[in-house]
């Protein structure tokens, strides 16, 4: 069970014994974890151990096999259609390539959710879009097609289209992945400032150590469907989990085996017959 | 002999899966329609891309499809000695059958295309699950409108593509062959019926038009979002779209002409 838990309010994320398979593959196996309200949460662990997956199960993207999934105190995977459109609003998804759509410029991407749920006046939108676009730095860019911005000024627009509705909640899917250090500097700074100016509760979900863990309140290590490690950073560092330490400093061997499985190394080079032909 | 049954039944399986998906993906097209009133300009800009956009290949095929028809018409009439029913020939080839038949082929393998790619690509882009997270339902947003642009343009181009035709027919008849002028219209005026022969194929053209533009948007929505799955699912647009216009024109032939 969780630490931070025992904080006064109730968490705005609450999962508890959430289970979920691709095929017969387990990527969740009844992990427990909970986001808390105003702080940034990070989600950390290799490839593949199904941190995106998670961000999708928290959005309803998803249903979990077994196990509760509770956002703000709804149970996301029993929501209609209609009331989990209605939750949605309140959340912002910052996806990993930023999502914008291709065929109109910035203005219109970040201006998209307020033209689709509100019926401001074209004046007040335009406010409100140039208002997040300063926010990121790229008012200048508003004139733009999505093709000719460079991967971090998408991220920062999608950025600005995810807040644009002021959500409670922000949700990072890898955003440092493949940034130059000055892009992600940004990201970095922006995270939290964002975090902070508008009391969001923000949940990243990244296996970069240094800037995630620069921004974090709260981490939760993954690992084969469960949770390994969790706490501040500094309870992470200080662990004596062999697993949070072989992630942290970027071990190749460990309890992550550098060998995906095979037969005996010997065994396979004199070619011995084993039960395989190869 | 195992291992070909349980590849045949994988292969059933997934045929009717994927049957149920499209089915399904229909009724929420039809279901969600409704949001679509207040906002027609969605379907008006799909239809620029879906319909106006394809107006060149229409027109071009038309003209040559209706010289040719002009042509072997012609050839085969006058051995009869009737040549005068020039134009009721070439009018009905493209009403009855040519003009939605082809027009339907030629949309799939422009538009119907297109749409695959469009909306393949927006889901290996993420683009469709961020609309979902902005709390918009893409099957509204996006394949809507799409679907009945498709649904609007393809009579409409079939249409135009038997019109052209018909002067195409009337370059090569009259212009050319030296067919009358005045027994190429007025022979096709008397023997054309509006009801049986122009609303059958009107008929015929809207039909395949659903046809072909919910197998282009179930193709595009199911697609396997990479480079080579969004390639996959454009051929297999092409192609199913292809053999249901031929397979539904014979069914509705049959309907609408068999008696």
């Amino acid at each position: 069970m969780t630490d931070n838990n025992s904080l006064l309010e109730p968490p705005l994320v609450k999962i508890r014994n959430l289970s979920f398979s691709r095929g017969a593959h387990k990527i969740f196996d009844g992990i427990n974890l909970d986001i808390q309200r105003g702080k940034v949460t990070a989600i950390m662990g290799p490839s593949g151990t199904g941190k995106t997956t998670l961000l999708r199960l928290i959005g309803g993207q998803l249903h979990p096999d077994a196990g509760t999934v509770e956002v703000d105190g709804q149970s996301v995977p029993k929501l209609g259609h209609s009331k989990l459109y209605q939750l949605r609003k309140r959340m912002g998804m910052l996806f990993q390539n930023g999502a914008l759509l291709t065929d109109i410029n910035v203005f219109d991407n970040v201006a998209f959710p307020l033209r689709e749920h509100t019926r401001l006046s074209p004046r007040l939108i335009r406010t409100l879009v140039l208002m997040k676009l300063e926010a990121v730095g790229l008012r200048g860019a508003r004139d733009l097609m999505p093709s000719e911005l460079s991967g971090g000024m998408s991220r920062r627009v999608a950025l600005a289209r995810a807040v644009v509705m002021d959500p409670m909640i922000m949700m990072y899917d890898e955003p440092f992945t493949g940034q130059d250090p000055i892009s992600m500097g940004v990201l970095v700074r922006l995270i939290r400032s964002l975090n902070d100016a508008l009391g969001l509760s923000s949940i990243i979900v990244s296996h970069d150590i240094q800037e995630t863990a620069a921004i974090a309140d709260y981490i939760y290590l993954l690992s084969g469907g469960k949770v390994v490690a969790e706490g501040t950073t500094e309870d992470l560092y200080a662990s004596e989990s062999e697993w949070a330490q072989q992630f942290l400093q970027g071990e190749p061997d460990g309890p992550v085996p550098f060998h995906y499985p095979a037969r005996d190394f010997t065994e396979d080079m004199l070619d011995l017959p084993a039960g395989g032909a190869n | 002999m195992l291992t070909m049954l349980q590849g045949l039944g994988r292969t059933a399986l997934d045929f009717f899966q994927r049957l149920g998906r499209g089915h399904l993906l229909l009724l929420q097209i039809l279901s969600g329609s409704h949001t679509l009133l207040p906002r027609f300009g969605l379907v008006i800009k799909q239809v620029f891309s879906v319909g106006v956009l394809s107006l060149l290949i229409i027109l071009v095929s038309g003209l040559f499809v209706g010289m040719v028809l002009g042509l072997q018409g012609y050839n085969t009439l006058v051995d009869f000695g009737a040549e005068e029913s020039l134009g009721v020939v070439v009018s009905l080839s493209l009403v009855r059958e040519l003009g939605p038949v082809v027009s339907a082929l030629l949309f799939a393998g422009r538009a119907g295309s297109a749409l695959t790619a469009e909306i393949g690509l927006m889901k290996a882009t993420e683009q469709l699950s961020a609309m979902e997270m902005m709390a918009v339902d893409p099957v509204r947003r996006v394949l809507a409108p799409r679907f009945w642009a498709g649904v609007i343009s393809m009579p409409l181009l079939a249409a135009i593509f038997s019109a052209v035709g018909v002067i195409g027919g009337y370059f090569v008849g009259v212009g050319l062959l030296g067919v009358d002028d005045g027994a190429y219209w007025s022979q096709m005026q008397a023997n054309v019926d509006l009801y049986k022969d122009i609303l059958n194929g009107v008929i015929k053209s809207f039909v395949f038009g659903i046809v072909v533009t919910w197998i282009a948007i179930f193709e595009g929505n199911d697609a396997v979002p990479t480079s080579e799955g969004v390639s996959r699912a454009t051929t297999r647009t092409v192609v199913h779209s292809s053999l249901a216009v031929l397979g539904l024109d014979f069914i509705l032939t049959a309907l609408m002409f068999g008696s």
